[in-house]
């Protein structure tokens, strides 16, 4: 592996985002829209509520977290998309650059630009409406550390199923947040769900970090054998997409997909 | 001459569809092979086959000894490409394009390379202007000297000269033969331009419905077979 190849991916990336107001405002647009809207939202069931109960580590820290999931996974599908969008696969993939320097650009190029979005939450979310990550404590690495390795997940997911499924199927990846957002238990205790959707929930790693949200507002304290759980799944669905992006790349190979995504385009 | 690409035994079956049929053939260091042939005779497949980007069915490439199946990366990193169906990024500017595939390939001192083909491409006045505005003449030259960044052993042209005008092609011609006569560069090269075949390569391959029909020097070759020249050789084997 090389890193100056994984680099490349990175600064290609940047150059876009960079030279682009349109690829630019989403980074940060969204999700301070969201702050402010659930921030508000927060403010009016506090007011209305019984006294002594907070809503905004509740709802306005779980719409943070959320979001800072959502933008993890589309960072790596769009930088993917990037080269659907541009036809660049042939060129891409005729190259020394390796699948593993490639889907490590990806990655990289993510945590870029979701970090941004993560700055601008966390800065309205803090100054605007008192919120306080001091408040998870220490909980709070593993709580961004699970929800970034399952973006990762369904971001590299994402682009495997594009690749396979050619560009129009594009619009089954972006909704995929709010398709996983119910079992994910974001807003209310999973205990609230039916019964098979619980047996769902629990194969989903941002299900354990929430309960844990949950948990520590309520006074008590994080499992740390449920946060382990939440990381041995995340690490196992990251190694489970890897595998199939490989094999969909395989298969794209053999059947001729990638040298025709670019001379031809797939419909 | 060494070969520096040696193809064996090739073949790419889609379904019932056979797109290469078990052809060999090898391009020596500063030789340039004409790869010609009918729509469909197979010529792009066997290009993406040695770029890795299509798996063969049968049958090995080796790049400067290294076999393409089991050391991709390897064998691409003295490889370089430029065909008319895989222009760069055009959200990219030239100078962009350039040092994101000068990364990839990992050049050395790839700021001095990058001006050093700007030059010879004359693509100076276009370095900060994004790919996708360019003519199609000048997106051509941009992906030749994306081709040439690495300074390759082996450069695959894929209809090189399709959108440039008579005065470019021959220039970029003329920088092509200078790449194989001085860089001990191997040139497999696509195109259905005769007038060119004849000009610039070394050897042509005549491929059809995925077999090589005919092979040899491309001014001789006409006679050999009782035709004048390459396009009535051509025309006449695209027509059996």
């Amino acid at each position: 592996m090389t890193t100056v190849r994984t680099a490349a991916i990175v600064l290609r990336h940047l150059y876009l985002v960079s030279g682009s107001p349109a690829r630019m405002l989403p980074l940060f647009a969204w999700v301070a829209i969201d702050m402010v809207l659930w921030g508000f939202i927060t403010k009016y069931l506090n007011a209305v509520s019984a006294a002594g109960f907070d809503f905004v580590p509740v709802f306005l820290g779980a719409v943070l977290l959320w979001d800072f999931f959502t933008r993890v996974m589309h960072g790596v599908t769009m930088a993917f998309m990037e080269d659907v969008w541009s036809r660049n696969f042939l060129n891409i993939f005729a190259t020394p650059l390796s699948i593993s320097e490639y889907v490590g650009g990806l990655v990289l190029s993510s945590i870029a630009t979701s970090s941004v979005g993560l700055v601008v939450m966390l800065f309205l979310a803090s100054s605007i409406f008192g919120l306080s990550f001091f408040a998870y404590g220490i909980a709070l690495i593993p709580f961004l550390l699970v929800l970034f390795l399952f973006g990762i997940a369904l971001g590299i997911l994402g682009a495997a199923i594009v690749l396979r499924f050619g560009p129009a199927s594009e619009w089954f990846i972006w909704p995929v947040p709010a398709l996983v957002s119910p079992f994910a238990g974001v807003f209310y205790p999973i205990s609230t769900l039916p019964r098979w959707m619980q047996h769902i929930c629990w194969a989903l790693p941002p299900s354990y970090i929430f309960e844990n949200v949950r948990a520590i507002v309520a006074g008590g304290t994080a499992s740390v054998s449920e946060l382990m759980v939440g990381a041995g799944l995340a690490v196992i669905d990251v190694i489970l997409v890897c595998w199939v992006f490989v094999r969909v790349y395989r298969h794209s190979v053999r059947t001729g997909l990638i040298a025709r995504y670019s001379a031809e385009s797939v419909s | 001459m060494t070969n520096v690409l040696a193809v064996e035994s090739l073949s790419k079956q889609y379904g019932p569809t056979t797109a290469v049929d078990g052809i060999s053939f090898q391009v020596a260091r500063n030789e340039i092979v004409g790869l010609v042939g009918p729509n469909g005779a197979g010529k792009t497949t066997t290009i993406n086959i040695i770029l890795g980007v299509l798996e063969p069915t049968g049958g090995s490439i080796r790049i400067e000894g290294i076999d393409v199946a089991t050391e991709r990366s390897r064998a691409l990193e003295c490889t370089n490409f430029a065909a008319v169906y895989a222009p760069l990024p055009g959200n990219l500017t030239v100078y962009q394009n350039l040092r994101i595939f000068g990364m990839i390939y990992a050049v050395k001192r790839l700021s001095d390379r990058i001006e050093r083909l700007l030059r010879d491409f004359d693509l100076e006045r276009f370095r900060d202007v994004k790919a996708g505005v360019l003519s199609s003449g000048e997106q051509t030259r941009l992906c030749l000297a994306k081709a040439m960044l690495n300074e390759p052993h082996l450069l695959l042209l894929d209809e090189p000269t399709a959108s440039l005008d008579p005065a470019t092609a021959q220039d970029m011609r003329a920088k092509i033969r200078a790449l194989a006569d001085e860089r001990r560069c191997g040139v497999l090269w696509t195109s259905h331009n005769m007038y060119e075949v004849e000009d610039v390569c070394d050897r042509v391959l005549l491929l059809s419905r995925g077999k090589i029909l005919l092979e040899g020097d491309p001014k001789t070759l006409p006679r050999a077979h009782g035709k004048d020249t390459l396009e009535e050789l051509f025309i006449a084997v695209a027509r059996e």
